[in-house]
């Protein structure tokens, strides 16, 4: 993607108190372009937090348990992508041992994705609040909020948000509230590798368990949400959750942020609510300026979906698992009809390959053995059976990592081979086609000596242990 | 001390000490050997890793047990002037200061790794590792020991046995840093250039200092004993 | 109560140890890391489960206890280092 992001049309200031209208938009309520939302603007579109019910240790518990309730009853799950139900992890969190941490994850290594970014700079407040108020429901007496280090607006947007914070404390809601930057690379946003990453060590993805919600930053549980889904916290604390279930779907209610990029006339995060087409998001987009030839939902470790079903998709859990994806981080990518998916296909998979923090030998062989099959199918052609040969490459790496990365990798590639199943056997009879020689369009962040710096940071290079790891890349693997 | 021996020559305990030494010197050399070996993971279906990794642990532990022989027996013979606390403590006997010191530095050494090893499931990784590392001092250490202070650099046999225990573990480290090459070229040249050095300098050395002439007296060994030593040099030689 | 195996894929160096011990549960892949079969092991095959678990030179192999829920990590290593 290139150029600013842009947001939806802009909805003027709402003099809300109190009473919400049920319609888009919720999260990016009141967002124009000028900037962040400052606080007097914030509480002029959202109203006042609710009251703290009590002051005292054992009426904050009440206060507490009540505020899980109403998230369990808005059916809330989690935008960072594995859409967990957030009451869930809240409970977990605030029956573990010890005092328990909020980390607000806007890390957003997805390189599709925007939309966390985007909340954090134009709608610190929104989210800010949400941290406060899960805070109060595991009562942590600290809120970390994490955003990329190469997002600068945001961070200036959340460190002048804090700041206005500070000159206007609120009475019994005052948890430590710190900013960290963090490192950009895929997978430094997940759970387990922020934690590491916060408690000094390498952003790189730990053995679990013990999972963060018991044991996570310093030993204590730990609630990592993603920033959207903290927004959508602050939202249901106010307005309750019969007004968050006004919109969604019933398994899926609410609204969600979704990066739409590609060939549209207005790319960029727009606000739906689950369960929208993704006409009527094309729509709102301007419409497509090309052809498409088929759409990745949910970034790079989600799903393909070739042309002939995208005029009936639904974006929503139930809608698109039938199409064995799912919205991700709410990433929608359209493909022109004037790409060749094989040879994008064939570039996601390497810089999948690349992001691996290649602390697990299935992980870096396989999806080093993976891209490289790709390659030689998009450029060069393959045997006819290279597909059974992909598919057990994959078999051998999905789900023996610590993380989800190979998993999500292997998904994209199996995906594409069905969605573009013949296409991939036009490459594997006569190798590259013309339109291999496009630019191309999925955006993967021409990182690579950052990214590598990145991770020769974080995964000291040079030490024995990562060393030994490196060794075996390169002996093994047969392709 | 067996003063009937005493009177006629080199003591029995002087033969064990020696022997025992020698003995355990080879061990150790299998043991750092296949160590550096085993990362190689070189194995086949008559000797499948689990094999080689035992063998490695019991060629340590089996050298430990003639380590503590060759002390116990040195210190128990009466022609040199050796205690307990020389055995552990380095560079504070009468005999050889310098030359016995190191092989209590290379006791010390071999014994904190041993020990960490038997524990190591109380430790880290990380932990154990780090001093599993100083096996790599505790060898050459107990080399130039065995040249230094033994009195049987001059014989064929000790000779041979010396060459072996090079041979092995540099012909190990030359195969460990070879294969995989040019990865982690960092470790892989401080090995080769630590080889190297060792290797030199073992060249340099020898011909001037242990294999050199009076070597009993410019190693440390007290004045009193020099004539004996002439005598069981010769006595060895035979 | 049973117990399962499990391998820590960060710590796993490859080295192959436990596909000789226990090779009623642990199979190499081409690159030398264990897939390994999460069925319980019970009896003898617990037993070698546990020395495939000692003999493993980065405590990658695992073998957990578990009551119903819970899974307690058994075997050696009192941390998982990575």
């Amino acid at each position: 993607m290139s150029g600013p992001h842009s947001t939806i049309a802009e909805a003027p200031l709402q003099r809300a108190r109190g009473a919400a209208a049920p319609v888009l938009p919720r999260l990016l309520a009141g967002v124009h372009t000028e900037g962040a939302l400052t606080l007097a603007d914030h509480l002029s579109v959202h109203g006042q937090l609710p009251p703290l019910r009590g002051g005292r240790r054992r009426r904050g518990r009440e206060h507490a348990a009540a505020l899980i309730d109403e998230i369990e009853r808005s059916g809330l799950l989690g935008h960072g992508g594995a859409a967990f139900p957030t009451a869930t992890k809240m409970r977990a969190v605030a029956s573990g041992r010890g005092r328990a941490i909020v980390v607000a994850n806007g890390a957003e290594g997805e390189p599709a994705s925007l939309k966390d970014r985007t909340l954090l700079e134009m709608a610190p407040h929104l989210v800010l609040d949400g941290a406060v108020l899960a805070a109060e429901a595991v009562d942590a007496d600290e809120v970390i909020v994490c955003a990329c280090e190469t997002a600068d607006a945001s961070v200036h947007s959340l460190e002048q948000a804090i700041e206005e914070r500070a000159v206007e404390p609120r009475a019994g809601r005052s948890p430590k509230l710190h900013l960290r930057t963090v490192p950009g690379h895929y997978v430094a946003g997940q759970e387990s590798a922020l934690v590491n990453y916060l408690g000094g060590g390498p952003a790189m993805p730990t053995f679990t368990p013990p999972l963060p919600f018991e044991q996570g930053l310093r030993r204590r549980p730990t609630l990592v949400d993603n920033v959207e889904t903290l927004a959508h916290v602050a939202l249901i604390a106010r307005h309750g959750a019969p007004w968050f279930r006004q919109l969604g779907t019933p398994s899926q209610p609410g609204s969600a942020l979704v990066t739409l990029s590609g060939p549209v006339a207005d790319p960029g995060v727009y606000e739906i609510e689950h369960g929208a087409s993704l006409a009527s998001l094309i729509d709102a987009a301007g419409g497509t300026t090309t052809g498409v030839r088929g759409a990745l939902l949910g970034g790079y470790a989600g799903a393909w979906v070739s042309r002939e079903w995208l005029g009936g998709v639904a974006l929503s859990k139930e809608h698109l698992a039938a199409h064995g994806a799912t919205l991700g981080a709410g990433v929608v990518l359209l493909l022109s009809d004037q790409a060749c998916p094989v040879a994008e296909t064939a570039r996601v998979a390497r810089w999948m390959a690349g992001q691996s923090v290649r602390q697990c030998g299935p992980c870096l062989n396989g999806l080093d053995s993976l891209a490289g099959t790709l390659e030689q199918l998009a450029f060069n052609g393959a045997e006819a059976s290279v597909t059974r040969r992909i598919e057990r490459l994959a078999s051998l790496t999905a789900r023996r990592g610590a993380c989800g990365h190979p998993d999500g990798a292997v998904n994209l590639i199996l995906s594409a081979l069905e969605a573009f199943h013949g296409d991939f056997a036009e490459h594997a009879r006569h190798g590259a086609c013309d339109r291999c020689a496009r630019p191309p369009e999925l955006p993967l962040p021409d990182r690579e000596v950052s990214d590598q710096a990145s991770r020769d940071r974080v995964s000291g290079r040079g030490s024995s242990r990562g060393g030994a790891s490196r060794d075996r890349a390169t002996r093994g693997g047969a392709t | 001390m067996n003063l009937s021996l005493a009177a006629v020559g080199p003591s029995t305990y002087w033969y064990l000490t020696r022997s025992t030494g020698a003995v355990a010197m080879l061990l150790l050399s299998v043991a750092v050997a296949l160590g550096v070996l085993d990362v190689q993971r070189w194995s086949t279906p008559r000797w499948p890793r689990f094999i080689v990794d035992s063998i490695h642990r019991n060629a340590a532990l089996l050298a430990l047990v003639f380590l503590v022989l060759h002390i116990l027996t040195s210190v128990l013979d009466s022609f040199a002037p050796i205690g307990l606390v020389d055995a552990v403590v380095p560079f504070v006997s009468a005999y050889r200061p310098f030359w016995l010191g190191l092989g209590a530095v290379a006791f010390d050494l071999i014994v904190a790794v041993i020990i960490t090893s038997l524990l190591r499931a109380r430790m880290g990784y990380s932990s154990w590792r780090a001093f599993h590392w100083l096996t790599y001092a505790s060898w050459p250490i107990a080399l130039l020991h065995g040249f230094g202070t033994g009195s049987d650099a001059n014989t064929a046999w000790l000779q041979i046995l010396s060459a072996i225990c090079l041979v092995m573990v540099l012909a190990a480290v030359l195969a460990r840093v070879a294969s995989g090459w040019p990865e982690n070229i960092r470790i892989r040249g401080a090995a080769l250039g630590g080889t190297g050095v060792f290797s030199l300098f073992l060249v340099l050395w020898l011909p001037s200092g242990p294999l050199g002439a009076e070597w009993a007296r410019r190693s440390g060994t007290p004045a009193s004993l020099l004539h004996h030593a002439h005598t069981h040099a010769a006595a060895s030689k035979r | 109560m049973s117990h399962r195996v499990r391998v820590n894929p960060i710590t796993c160096e490859a080295h192959g140890m436990c596909a000789e011990l226990l090779p009623e549960r642990v199979t190499l892949d081409e690159w030398g890391y264990p897939i390994v079969d999460g069925t319980p092991v019970h009896g003898w095959e617990l037993e070698h489960a546990r020395r495939a678990a000692r003999a493993c030179p980065t405590f990658a192999l695992l073998v957990d206890r578990e009551h119903g829920r819970d899974r307690e990590r058994e075997s050696a290593g009192r941390r998982s280092a990575r």
